[in-house]
């Protein structure tokens, strides 16, 4: 049984079809007659000899070309692409079952955060109030490392709402190198959670050594695309309408392999895409268009991903806002198109501009996660830990950010309405008024034991204090302390044979035997 | 009639208004000569270009330097003013040379090889253009010997290297290995910035400063011409 998600009933439609239409229609012709400049020489190539228009720009040191795609390339592609994509997973029963035109929403963490922020409680006296004491959270900023990864993937393994492990920090560990970053994220991951993991690929270099990773995970080629444990995001388009030449070239060789991957655009409203609605969405849509036409003409088929981060501008310093209201929009208008194609979305909720988990963190992420959710994206990511706009990542936080869901996805539970329930209703009506407490309380006891109420808020303090860090630190620790279930010893042992790089402390059977 | 001419270029200036065709933020400042028209009228009636610069172009950034510390101006408004400015250095730029007028000196600025970020380096040009600034942009993924290159040829001053990730953060400091090696190091003030690079990774690899923002890498600069002066 793969994992269910939660499926949005009704999911809430921003833009009318009409609209739809519209932006589909002003991207094609954005694609036609505006065309994309193409840094990368195969991808201008291969639109190039499949009828697209492509003319030399610039020849010099980074030779760049312009394409302009007919229509019917990105109809074609369209077509082929499939609209059902299966992600895999270490225990199977994670596996994510996402199609294009069913509303069914899976919550993912993300993504490469430099910053890691740990926190502590530590012990205020009230001057004026004979030595009462508060604990306040701390938090501290520091660079992300490999042993942050390997925690955060065993955390993000045992929360309950989170069904895809996107990697969360960027490992800056001395002895992590771009030749090495790859193969020891993905194994850090890997080994830490037996959920689907999704990341970007550092060096093109490491391509194979990560797919043969997995392969010696799975047990093969065969067994890699019926079960593909991991999948890729590339960001190959750069906003406002180019392909980027490396990330370009790492795109095409993942569709080569055959393996899941995001076309991700990431416009800014304001900088690199228009500041209006009808802007940013007519230039997103048609880069990713871009990305699926150009997947689908590398290897017909590649199970291909609608990737959309759009998100607005902050007006003091022109870094994004993921926490302003526009860029749920955004998403959600992004949602409706991917939907109109039939092609999964991979959408975005819950990055704060906070910078501390806190209030205004609090309010900005539940805002988003409630909003873009509703609107039924298949693959909702960057959705735990995610402060600072994008470059902080707090394990608190995504704690704290699971309580959220598991009540987002208790609002999600179709209406109990039915012919059955209206008549046991009366029924129950009738026999309270005639009594003399007319009191229900005894009708709620088997809806309790079966699940239907509601839990408190999870972080719920005794009393009148507001103890929620508190007690999310305590979850997390517990979390923590959980065993994880970690690659066997047979594998693990093929893989540091087999796949050069992995930093012999994330061998766990060794490390045991070491001490 | 002069000191007109040097009012409205400081207005315009507040306003960002650039050419006659710009909106600014006056509705009937709209069809009206902008800061490019104005300096030009301001060189035919004989007005020096010192005034131009410091009177209209300075005073009126000065003012929206003001605005924007006060949160009523937002770092588009600010663009648009450092943009109008840097128009009209343009428009003095010949006539400076052949006074013989230094502008506060040449900056070359990139994003290193490897990265292709640059929203923020392209920030950072634009203000420091508006600042007064000779501004040489190399664009972004630039090899090292390029800039190397840059540094021999153009001679700028300063050099600003920008990078966001952190696997190209390392190339600033391949960077500065080559200018040593090219006995350059010494010819050039380095400044870095971008979301990898931090004040201790500037201090590793021995830059000159790391620059916060565009507005911060302003102040460095002008503590630099403090300090030679
Ligand atoms: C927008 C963006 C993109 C856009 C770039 C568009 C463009 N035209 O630049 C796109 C989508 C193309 C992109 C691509 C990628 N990105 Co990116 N991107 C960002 C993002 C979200 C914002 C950067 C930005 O523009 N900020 C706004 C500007 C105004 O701020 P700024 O750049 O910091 O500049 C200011 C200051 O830093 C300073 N400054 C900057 N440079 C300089 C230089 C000098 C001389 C001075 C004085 C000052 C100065 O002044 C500026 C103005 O105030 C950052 C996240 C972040 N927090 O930074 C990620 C981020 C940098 N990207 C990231 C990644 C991983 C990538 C990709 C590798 C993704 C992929 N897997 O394909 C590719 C990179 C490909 C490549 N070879 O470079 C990661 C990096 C993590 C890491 N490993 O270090 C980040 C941190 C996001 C994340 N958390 O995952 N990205």
């Amino acid at each position: 049984m793969p994992r269910e998600g939660i499926l949005v009933h009704n999911p809430y439609e921003r833009i009318t079809n009409e609209q739809v239409l519209q932006i589909h229609q002003a991207s094609m012709q954005i694609l036609h007659d505006t065309g994309l400049i193409s840094f990368n020489r195969e991808a201008a190539e291969i639109f190039h000899s499949n009828g697209a228009e492509v003319t030399i720009v610039s020849s010099g040191d980074s030779p760049c070309w312009l394409v302009k795609i007919p229509e019917k390339l990105v109809l074609h592609a369209l077509d082929s692409a499939p609209k059902t994509v299966k992600l895999g997973a270490r225990n199977p029963e994670n596996t994510l079952i996402m199609k294009g035109e069913e509303p069914r929403v899976f919550f993912v963490s993300g993504s490469e955060t430099n910053i890691w922020l740990d926190v502590d409680f530590p012990t205020y006296v009230k001057k004026s109030g004979r030595g009462t004491e508060i604990q306040v959270p701390e938090f501290h900023p520091r660079r992300g490392t490999v042993a942050d990864l390997c925690d955060s993937a065993h955390v993000c393994e045992h929360l309950k709402t989170l069904d895809g492990y996107i990697r969360t920090v960027n490992i800056q560990d001395k002895d992590i190198t771009e030749d090495n970053k790859d193969v020891n994220k993905f194994f850090a991951s890997l080994n830490n959670t037996t959920k689907h993991f999704m990341s970007g690929l550092t060096s093109l270099k490491q391509l194979d050594n990560v797919v043969n990773m997995a392969k010696l995970i799975v047990g093969g080629e065969e067994e890699l695309k019926e079960n593909p444990i991991i999948s890729f995001i590339t960001c190959l388009i750069k906003s406002p309408l180019q392909f980027v030449e490396d990330t370009t070239q790492t795109f095409i060789e993942v569709c080569r392999r055959g393996l899941p991957i995001v076309v991700s655009s990431s416009p800014q409203a304001g900088t690199t895409a228009p500041i209006k609605e009808a802007g940013i969405m007519v230039q997103i849509n048609a880069e990713v268009l871009a990305g699926i036409t150009l997947s689908q003409l590398v290897n017909k088929g590649t199970p291909v991903i609608y990737g959309s981060v759009p998100v607005r501008a902050r007006m003091d310093t022109l870094g994004d806002s993921y926490g302003s209201v526009e860029t749920s929009q955004y998403n959600i208008d992004c949602v409706q198109m991917a939907r109109f194609y039939k092609i999964p979305n991979y959408s975005t909720s819950g990055v704060c501009d906070s910078k501390t988990p806190g209030q205004q963190a609090s309010v900005e992420r539940l805002f988003s996660d409630i909003v873009v959710t509703l609107s039924g994206p298949q693959y909702l990511h960057c959705a735990y830990g995610l402060l600072d706009c994008n470059s902080s990542f707090s394990l608190l936080q995504a704690v704290l950010d699971d309580a959220h869901f598991q009540m987002i996805k208790f609002f999600l539970r179709p209406p109990w309405i039915s012919e059955k329930e209206i008549a046991d209703t009366l029924k129950q009506i009738r026999e309270v008024v005639a009594t003399p407490q007319k009191l229900y309380i005894r009708y709620i006891r088997p809806v309790m034991r079966s699940g239907e109420i509601s839990a408190p808020y999870l972080f719920e303090g005794d009393g009148e204090s507001d103890n929620v860090f508190a007690l999310a630190y305590e979850r997390m620790n517990e979390l923590l302390a959980k065993p994880v279930e970690h690659i066997d010893p047979a594998t693990t042992s093929k893989i540091f044979q087999e796949i050069p790089g992995i930093l012999p402390r994330l061998n766990v059977y060794e490390e045991r035997r070491g001490q | 009639m002069s000191e007109d001419i040097i009012a409205s270029l400081k207005e315009n200036v507040i306003q960002g208004r650039k050419t006659q065709d710009d909106e600014g933020i006056d509705e009937e400042l709209s069809g009206t000569p902008g800061v490019v028209e104005l300096t030009q009228s301001a060189l035919d009636d004989n007005i020096p270009p010192e005034t131009i610069i410091t009177r209209g172009l300075t005073a009126g950034m000065q003012v929206v330097g003001e605005k924007f510390t006060t949160r009523e101006y937002f770092i588009p408004d600010m663009l648009a003013s450092a943009e109008a400015v840097g128009a009209a250095m343009d428009i003095l730029k010949p006539i400076l040379e052949a006074s013989n007028i230094e502008t506060k000196g040449k900056f070359a600025i990139a994003t290193v090889k490897g990265d292709i970020h640059d929203i923020g380096k392209n920030i950072v040009s634009i203000l420091l253009k508006g600042a007064g600034y000779e501004v040489n942009d190399l664009g972004t993924d630039v090899p090292t010997e390029k800039i190397v290159e840059v540094v021999r040829e153009y001679k700028p001053d300063f050099l600003g290297l920008s990078a966001l990730l952190t696997t190209t953060m390392v190339v600033m400091g391949e960077i500065i290995e080559a200018l040593k090696e090219n006995g350059l190091r010494d010819k050039v003030k380095v400044l870095i910035g971008g979301a990898a690079v931090s004040d201790e990774y500037a201090q590793e690899i021995g830059v000159d400063a790391y620059c916060v923002d565009g507005f911060h890498a302003i102040k460095v600069l002008d503590a630099f011409q403090e300090a030679k002066a």
